[in-house]
Formats: structure tokens, sequence, C-alpha cells
């Protein structure tokens, strides 16, 4: 396994994810520069949170054409795993990557705190180490995150399970008040209909230790990185 | 030759900063003010011209993302 950071201009969660990824599970890790080409020869690619190109005309929207995404977009149709952490999230719908675009939060708040979400789908190679239905308690941390789709394209969403992570209570259960981000049926994370793009708000990476109030994140990692463990394939 | 696109959020979909800039209003004493909608704004000056097709290509793939938002075009040529 050898997994790629993507480094935007004004990435910031870059330094966080290959922490976690060489640190605490030991595996390969390399940083890949925005106007780099090309990132072939990696299982596992990272798109990271931040605020990539100031988030000017839409997050995530400039970050797309930046020229390593043509790779990205090679290695998405490739079958490799690619996963997109809050901003990674955004800039993977406006390569549409991942249907459906996110906006502004309701409250228009920028919302940064530990949240509770319920995984809907543990049949991902993002959330095989969970049961179906536990709970992670993950932190977000972002302005724009109130997730958007059209009835169509929820539909399809649905039939083909791509909704894997719901913000939830503590108890699991998913009502309003859990929910300040107005994001469409509570959707915290989302893949392909391949299953092998991943993008999610919340931010694994900054709970994967004690020391930072919550290991759940490990979750994720632990999915994509030592799958045996979890018992999958 | 010179273009203007505004981009709109599409009706169905809920603009936060609109609504609060409703609300807003309706505090300046204009209870009767049903809706704000933000959008965007944007110049495009060119040396060459710009065929409309490119346009409209740009506004969809890039200047506006189309599960969320509207656009239009205007285009300006100066008189020969």
């Amino acid at each position: 396994m050898k997994c790629a950071v993507v480094r935007f201009p004004g990435s910031n969660c870059d330094q966080d994810c290959y922490h976690v990824l060489r640190d605490v599970f030991g595996v390969e890790t390399d940083y890949v520069w925005h106007k780099d080409t090309s990132v072939a020869g990696y299982d596992l690619i990272v798109l990271p949170g931040g605020f990539s190109y100031g988030d000017y005309l839409r997050c995530g929207a400039i970050a797309r054409t930046s020229p390593v995404m043509r790779s990205v977009l090679a290695a998405a149709a490739d079958g490799k795993l690619i996963i997109g952490i809050c901003n990674g999230f955004q800039v993977l719908c406006e390569a549409r990557l991942l249907p459906g675009a996110l906006i502004r939060n309701r409250s228009l708040h920028f919302i940064c705190e530990h949240r509770w979400l319920r995984v809907e789908n543990a049949d991902t190679p993002f959330t095989s180490a969970c049961q179906p239905g536990q709970l992670l308690r993950i932190p977000v941390a972002h302005g724009e995150g109130n997730y958007r789709a059209d009835p169509e394209t929820l539909a399809e969403m649905k039939a083909n399970r791509q909704i894997v992570l719901r913000y939830c209570d503590a108890e699991g259960q998913i009502r309003e008040s859990a929910h300040p981000h107005g994001s469409l049926e509570k959707i915290a994370g989302i893949c392909n209909r391949a299953g092998n793009v991943f993008g999610l708000m919340p931010h694994p990476e900054r709970a994967c230790d004690e020391l930072l109030g919550s290991v759940d994140g490990n979750m994720i990692f632990q999915s994509l990185l030592l799958p045996a463990s979890a018992g999958a394939v | 030759m010179k273009a203007t696109v505004i981009v709109t959020p599409k009706p169905s979909v809920l603009d936060p900063q609109g609504v609060a800039v409703r609300d807003a209003l309706r505090h300046h004493d204009l209870p009767g003010v049903a809706s704000v909608r933000i959008g965007k704004y944007m110049e495009i000056e060119s040396d060459g011209d710009i065929s409309e097709e490119k346009l409209h290509e740009l506004c969809r793939d890039f200047l506006s993302n189309p599960v969320i938002e509207d656009y239009r075009i205007e285009i300006e040529t100066p008189a020969p």
C-alpha cells in the first residue's frame, strides 16, 4: 500500500493526513504537489481539507482544474481508492467524481466541533472495519458542509447505497437538532457508484489519537490500510 | 470583447446568505421583502473573441455549478 496526499495551495490538513498514514499506520506516504501531473503508482490518494485557492469562485472549483486532477480522474476510473476530506470532498464533487454539491451551512456559522456519525454502509473499502450502524465521534470544521443533490440523484444514491455516513446524536438517532449544517438527509459522507471514491466533511485524521479526544477516525484508515484485520478481502 | 456572467442559486436550492439578508432587510422597515437571492457577477474582458458556445461551456463546466446554480451571459461587442 502506497499513499499520496495531494497538496493544493491552501490545503491545511495535509500534514495531519500524512502524519496519520505514515506515523500512526506506518504506511509509505508521499506528498504530491497540485502541479505534479501524475499520481500513478499510488493505491490510495488523499485530497485533504483546507481552503484550496482561498475557496474562490466555489469551494474546490479551482482546485479541480489543477494539473494533478487529470491524473486523479484517471486513477478513479482505474479503481484506485480516493478519499476527499472536507475541502477534498468539495473538490471531488466539483470534479464530478461524486454527485451533488456542498453549499453554505444553513446556520451560516463555521461549525467546528466533534459530531456523532452513523455508518450507513459498512460494505465500502472506507468503512469495512466498522459495523453497520456503528457510531463514530469525529470532528467537523467547515462553513460549507450543507450537502445538496436533486431528488433523482438522491434516489439513485440510495438505490446504490452511496450514502456512507450521516450525522446523528449520541444515541444514533438522526434528528433535526443534531444537524446545524442543513445537509440533505443529514449526509456527512458519500461514495461514488463504483465504491472507490469517498468524500466526507468530518475529519477522521483529527480523531486518530487519544490526545485529540477521539480515536474513531482510525476506523476509516483501518478499513483502508488494514483490510485483512477487518475481515474484508 | 466583454462578457458578463451572472450566476445565481437555483430556485430549488436554499440560499442561506439570501435568507439572512432578507431578514436583515425586514429589519429596515421593509416587512414586505419576500426573498433575496445572492449570486455572483463576473466581468470577462478578452482581447480575442470568445464564442458564445465556448462561454456556455465555461459556464456549465467551471464558472457555475449546475447542481446548485443557474447562469446567464450578456455579451458586449464594441461598436465597429
